[in-house]
């Protein structure tokens, strides 16, 4: 090798290729950039809404104080002698949401459990899109069908409960879980079928049935994901519009907590108000962007908790 | 927040909990009371399923048993009335829906694909605006309608955009309310084509992007069309924040998109429904009936095109 | 350091380096996953990587054509010289160096297209011009698919065997014109038939361009390779870390008869590895 001529490193570089770029490729970085503009929409949207929501508070809050918007038990803005304590409309919506869940967790958690760890294959691909159907079902045909033949069958079922007049909050309650029964069971689905099979395979391995699988197994060990998926309901069910308003009607403007009365949620409050009659730019109107922002910060709330649940769920399986 | 991040996986524990479970539960117990027992969970189960089957069945009888006498032509052809309440249909609010939906198509199309190719593929997720656009999309899927409508009103209505109660108002809030879930099956979508075929397209010296447009988009592209599909369909039946967007109006002529009022087929059926007279009662479940049929086209489009175009790789 | 040496061929010729390792280092994010290469790879020479499963190879062939770039977090050290030039340096476009240097997978992974259109897409796409029909059927030829494929170019590239999904794949690399074609484990998917007709490829494709191969099966290079470059893992760390290490370098008889270091020895011999 004593032979060999030490050449400098750049010797074969004729015969080498040039490796700079042959065009600057501007229209790329254009498109780039647009695409990183779409994104940035949401950025706008969320800074839009908080905007919309904030902006009359602190005219808002000038005129009626803080303090008797979360004390006063009595809300009735439009009346002659306004009230303006929340209460009763966010007590509303809490009757709705505990009945939803209520109705959501054990039918949503036992479907759950039955696509995850018994159905076959072919069953879950058909019992999947049905579920989605229900979810899919526009909310006021879901409204109106608990009002005309959800709210009479119940009554009829259960004669000595007081029922009385023709709006109930229950009701609604019921009929929002039965909306968010597909949305408890999907993210149930999701979390339980992420539990590594070896898992299971132990357990079974040891003679267990398939019951005590799911129950003392999978879901203790999806326990995080399903509670994640009963908050992500809850949250649902403090935003829905259509069928509290067809069925827990406008209620009275004093503190209730009877389930078989009509009351509102923040939700029918707010589009009843803005549906009205009042004129805006009245602090009556403004009632709209001071519930819609106690119920934004509501299910922000929520949806923060569900997504810890889901990270404390991720971090044990991914 | 730093402690969580630190801790070890815990499946050990989780297999340890699991048959310690087992164990204290004995094998499986020979015994018809043990039996009765797993018989009862399984019939608990399918109980439960069935609510969620029959409801559905619940509501689409409802609607017919009840609708049923008002399904004919008028239904279509014929708009608001008090007038002539026998034959009053859904005419107006059929057009403001399509006039709504053209203007959703139009926007969610570029900006949620958009979106989800940024994200997915040129997005460097240790930046901090990267990671808040994430975070911003995520959460906007959680807010309720009923917020929309209010932003629809503070921003399209009135403010910078100052449209007034006109079809194109509806039309954005409901476009950017349905965004989110069209970025995040789009996303979706992208993420399934393989990584393999990014890879093959790269090594062969062509830039990303020509690589998103001509390999992976064209891969992925049944899944962003479901996507948007289903967000169509969801935007159809969806009437809160077109309340608050002023779509309420009994609106007796056809809407234009810039002027005058407008109407769509959720809050037109709303809106007869709180009438007393049982006519109007009667064509509100002939019009619940007319946009579930509505919705089943077009969801069993998106179904089939599932079916049809889905890869296995 | 020592610059380039040139190094006599066996006819006497002088030997045109096309790649220059020069104390090239692989990290991914803080972990050193590959410390310190020196390895020159020679003009229409094939030159195999082989060692353990581990030990960095494939880092190693994916720092040949920045595909390492992809992962975020991976950074290269030192420098990777292309005929002098480091393709790591500023001014360098990482899309021109795939142009230049391409690649072959250890999957094969053909697009979800036409037989024709898989091969059409690179040229196509970086604007090659020329009739794109002889480009396709020159590619094809070259990769020893022609006769098998050309009543069929417009089926679908998923309905062939994996042997020929290969060499789809190879001629796909080829038709795009590059110096060199990098190959990540191509046979290990492979059954052994298919395995041959790709090392007869090989020989054949040498001619016109550079290869560089990694393979874990020792006698597949012993088989093809001209000179073979042995990495090992070295665990000598206090923290018990995995580091890819070339152990040794030469020609291949040499390093598979005589070679210098006893851990290739070990290798070779089977008693490790």
């Amino acid at each position: 090798m004593s032979s060999s001529t030490v050449q400098s490193a750049w010797s074969g570089s004729s015969t080498g290729r040039s490796l700079q770029a042959d065009s600057p490729r501007y229209g790329e970085k254009i498109i780039i950039g647009f695409l990183f503009l779409t994104s940035a929409v949401s950025v706008a949207v969320t800074t839009a809404i908080v905007i919309a929501l904030f902006q009359p508070l602190p005219g808002f809050f000038s005129e009626i104080s803080i303090v008797e918007f979360f004390t006063e038990t009595e809300w009735s803005p439009g009346y002659s002698d306004p009230k303006y304590g929340v209460w009763p409309i966010v007590v509303g919506t809490f009757i709705v949401v505990i009945t939803a869940m209520i109705v959501a967790i054990p039918l949503g958690l036992l479907s759950a459990i039955y696509l995850s760890e018994y159905a076959p294959d072919r069953v879950r691909k058909t019992i999947k899109p049905v579920l989605e159907v229900l979810e899919g079902i526009p909310t006021v045909a879901t409204g109106l069908f608990a009002f005309f033949w959800l709210r009479p069958f119940l009554e009829y079922l259960t004669p000595w409960l007081p029922w009385s007049g023709l709006f109930s909050t229950g009701v609604a309650g019921v009929a929002v879980g039965l909306i968010i029964i597909p949305l408890v069971a999907s993210v149930s689905d999701d979390a339980m079928r992420s539990v590594p099979r070896s898992l299971r395979e132990g357990a079974y391995a040891l003679g267990a049935s398939k019951m005590r699988v799911a129950l003392r197994v999978v879901v203790p060990a999806a326990i995080s994901g399903i509670i994640a998926a009963f908050v992500l309901g809850a949250s649902r069910a403090v935003g829905e519009t259509m069928v509290v308003l067809l069925v827990a009607g406008a209620g009275s403007p004093s503190l209730s907590f009877n389930p078989f009365e009509g009351i509102q949620t923040m939700t029918a409050y707010i589009a009843s108000r803005a549906t009205g009659e009042i004129a805006v730019g009245t602090i009556v109107y403004d009632t709209i962007f001071a519930v819609g922002a106690l119920l934004f910060l509501t299910t922000l709330v929520f949806n923060i908790i569900a997504i810890r649940f889901v990270e404390k769920f991720r971090e044990v399986y991914d | 927040m730093a402690s969580s991040l630190t801790r070890v996986p815990n499946r050990a524990g989780a297999a340890v909990a699991g048959a310690r479970a087992t164990v204290r539960g004995g094998f499986v117990k020979q015994g018809s009371w043990a039996d009765v027992g797993r018989a009862a969970f399984v019939g608990l189960m399918m109980i439960a399923l069935s609510v969620a089957v029959i409801a559905i069945f619940a509501i689409l009888a409802w609607a017919f048993v009840e609708g049923r006498t008002r399904l004919d032509l008028d239904l279509l052809t014929n708009g608001p009335s008090t007038a002539r309440r026998a034959t009053a249909g859904y005419s107006v609010a059929i057009v403001g829906t399509l006039q709504i939906i053209a203007g959703v198509i139009a926007v969610i199309v570029p900006l949620g694909t958009g979106a989800a190719i940024y994200l997915e593929q040129f997005a460097d997720r240790s930046k901090w605006y990267n990671r808040l656009i994430e975070l911003n999309i995520q959460n906007l899927a959680g807010v309720p309608s009923i917020v929309f409508g209010i932003l629809g009103l503070a921003f399209f209505v009135r403010g910078p955009f100052s449209w007034g109660q006109v079809a194109a108002a509806g039309s954005a809030t409901i476009a950017l309310l349905v965004l989110p879930t069209v970025i995040l099956a789009s996303r979706e979508a992208i993420r399934a084509v393989p990584s393999s075929i990014l890879e093959g397209s790269l090594a062969l010296g062509v830039t990303r992007w020509q690589a998103v447009r001509k390999q992976v988009l064209p891969a992925a592209f049944p899944g962003i069309l479901t996507g948007i599909i289903l967000a169509i369909s969801r935007a159809i039946g969806e009437a809160a924040p077109l309340l608050l967007v002023g779509a309420l109006t009994f609106v007796t002529f056809y809407p234009s998109f810039f002027e005058g009022g407008f109407s769509a087929l959720p809050v037109l059926i709303y809106n007869y429904a709180g009438r007393a007279q049982v006519e109007f009662q009667i064509l509100a479940a002939a019009g619940v009936l007319l946009m579930l049929v509505i919705l089943l086209a077009i969801n069993s489009v998106a179904i089939w095109l599932r079916a049809r175009y889905e890869r296995t790789w | 350091m020592s610059m380039t040496e040139t190094v006599k061929g066996e006819s006497g010729a002088m030997k045109e380096e096309v790649f220059s390792l020069r104390d090239v280092s692989v990290y991914y994010g803080n972990n050193l996953a590959v410390d310190s290469v020196n390895l020159p790879i020679y003009k229409n020479e094939i030159t195999a990587l082989i060692g353990p499963s581990g030990c960095g190879k494939s880092t190693i062939l994916r720092s040949l054509n920045r595909m390492n770039d992809l992962i975020p977090g991976a950074k290269v050290t030192g420098e990777v010289k292309y005929h002098g030039e480091d393709i790591y340096g500023p001014t360098v476009d990482p899309v021109q160096v795939r142009k230049i240097i391409g690649m072959v997978f250890q999957k094969p992974n053909p697009f979800p297209k036409s037989i024709y259109d898989n091969i059409a897409f690179g040229p196509r796409t970086i604007g090659m011009k020329g009739d794109m029909d002889e480009i396709v059927e020159n590619a094809l030829r070259s990769a020893a698919l022609w006769d098998e494929v050309k009543d069929r170019l417009k089926d679908n590239a998923y309905g062939m065997s994996g042997g020929q999904q290969q060499r789809l794949v190879i001629a796909r690399a080829i038709a795009v014109s590059p110096d060199v074609i990098l190959m990540d484990e191509p046979c290990s998917a492979l059954d052994p038939v298919s395995t041959f007709k790709i090392e007869d490829l090989m020989n054949e494709l040498k001619q016109s361009y550079t290869i560089v191969i990694v393979t874990h099966n020792m006698q597949q290079a012993a088989r093809v390779a001209d000179r073979t470059a042995f990495f090992t893992v070295s665990s000598d760390d206090e923290a018990g870390s995995r580091i890819g290490v070339l152990v040794e370098h030469d020609e291949t008889d040499k390093i598979f008869s005589t070679p210098k270091n006893e851990k290739t020895r070990d290798y070779v011999t089977g008693r490790f590895g």
